[in-house]
């Protein structure tokens, strides 16, 4: 990890990789993010108002609670889940298919701080830009839940604003960018070590991709229990 | 110069190196030949810093290479170039980035001076109008050739070439040889070229070493290698009924 964080040879160089890097990762998912997003807050509306429907708790509560689970855990969680298996194995994939073209010792050769060169870049590019795709998740899940309870008679419009606007803690936000800047450092650092020290053949190399995909995925579900714990006591 | 002395290298009980002392001289191209699993390509990425070796020293000029720390190993780095078996030439970069890539990372110079430098080895490598395209838009030969341009951009005191010649035709091969030798001479520097291709022994071999199960089994010059006695290099040079004839031609 002292190797990946040690001085650049070239700022304009690095620069230009992470420039490269956020492109990947922030437009590359942001169509996946927006469409998981919109079924996810959808889904939640409907299923928050069959289970309170009926009850003696005000409808307004479906926007409420819809707002501070999205926030709180399923748009960091569930956004950064997709995420490690979409760009997490992308990031394994390219360094390790670099590994075995011989283009990491190529620039080894050359002088190239190679674990510096190819990993900064995408650690920087993911603590950077996954938290405002987790932001867009919040954001579009919010909206995916108005668009498909409202039109269908499950609440009303003000009902729904109204439940989006009640007891809002901004501390929520904060804990959800807190998940998002973990997960991303997680997502990245798990999957360039995993494609960094692949060997053999690409049986191994799909191998390192699926197990970076795993080891994210449980680390991010690990993490999740964490920082709750940490955040929320 | 780069010197190995008592160089030996095992991976696990597996000895694949061992006791081997090598002088590599300046403004020669230095072969090393072997059978495959002789241990060629373990001793290049020895010498180049990509393994360690289980004992023994490498000697840059007067620097030992094996005792440095890993920025002082990137320092000296920076004087070697490397022609890879594969090319390793980066897939998503154009011809012109991949040579100017080197340039990119470790100089300051301008958009027009790297340019110019890219033109310049590019041409040394007699190769025209390849600029934007990509690795994949060439032959094995043309790719060879832009490797070689990579290597060269920096002005290295060291190339290192490894299998320049596998998957080449002949004449292909012998274009390769030349101007690696060709470099090695103009430039004045140490090269070493890991081969097992003979038209390259015989053509470009200023300083030969046959290494044999892990040893270092012969060592000399293109001519020595028509005269010498030693009867792992004869099998191994002359292989061939049609190479043995030729050489009892010679020697005639």
């Amino acid at each position: 990890m002292r190797q990946v964080f040690s001085k650049p040879e070239n700022f304009r160089m690095y620069w230009k990789e992470t420039m490269r890097q956020m492109n990947d990762i922030g437009i590359g998912s942001l169509i996946i993010v927006i469409l998981i997003s919109t079924f996810m807050g959808a889904v939640m509306a409907v299923q928050i108002s069959y289970q309170l429907g009926g009850q003696l708790i005000p409808r307004y509560y479906v926007g409420y609670l819809v707002r501070d689970i999205t926030i709180i855990e399923l748009a960091p969680t569930i956004t950064c889940l997709v995420l490690a298996g979409k760009v997490g194995s992308n990031m394994a994939a390219e360094i390790g298919g670099m590994r075995q073209k011989e283009h990491i010792d190529a620039m080894e050769i050359m002088g190239v701080n190679t674990s510096a060169f190819l990993v900064m870049p995408k650690i920087f590019a993911s603590v950077s830009v996954v938290p405002l795709l987790v932001a867009v998740a919040a954001l579009v899940s919010i909206l995916g839940a108005f668009i498909a309870a409202v039109p269908t008679g499950l609440f009303t419009g003000a009902e729904y604003v109204e439940g989006i606007r009640a007891f809002f803690e901004p501390w929520n936000v904060f804990m959800m960018f807190v998940k998002a800047f973990v997960f991303g450092f997680i997502l990245a650092a798990i999957s360039c070590y995993q494609g960094y020290f692949v060997s053999g053949g690409s049986i191994e190399l799909g191998k390192a991709s699926t197990t970076a995909v795993v080891m994210s995925n449980i680390a991010i579900l690990i993490a999740d229990y964490v920082i709750a714990v940490v955040l929320t006591s | 110069m780069i010197r190995a002395e008592h160089i030996s290298k095992s991976f696990g009980d597996q000895k694949v190196l061992e006791d081997i002392n090598l002088t590599f001289e300046v403004g020669k191209t230095n072969l090393i030949i072997g059978r495959s699993g002789a241990g060629k390509t373990v001793l290049l990425k020895i010498l180049v810093g990509l393994y360690p070796p289980t004992s023994g020293i490498i000697w840059y000029d007067d620097v030992n290479f094996t005792a440095l720390d890993k920025k002082r190993i990137r320092d000296i780095r920076m004087k070697v170039g490397m022609l890879f078996q594969g090319t390793a030439l980066f897939d998503s970069m154009t011809i012109e980035e991949n040579v100017r890539f080197p340039m990119d990372m470790f100089t300051n110079k301008t958009a027009k001076e790297k340019l110019d430098r890219v033109n310049y080895c590019l041409e040394r490598v007699n190769l025209k109008d390849v600029l934007k395209k990509f690795p994949s838009q060439l032959s094995g030969g043309m790719q060879k050739r832009v490797g070689i341009a990579r290597a060269i951009v920096l002005e290295p005191k060291y190339l290192f070439c490894d299998e320049p010649n596998s998957g080449l035709d002949p004449k292909t091969s012998l274009v390769i040889d030349e101007l690696i030798h060709d470099i090695t001479v103009e430039k004045n520097i140490t090269t070493i070229i890991n081969t097992h291709d003979m038209n390259s022994v015989m053509e470009i071999g200023d300083k030969i070493a046959l290494l044999h199960d892990g040893r270092l089994a012969w060592e000399g010059n293109k001519e020595e290698v028509l005269t010498s006695k030693n009867e792992i290099l004869q099998s191994f040079v002359f292989a061939s009924p049609f190479l043995q004839k030729v050489r009892d031609l010679h020697v005639e």
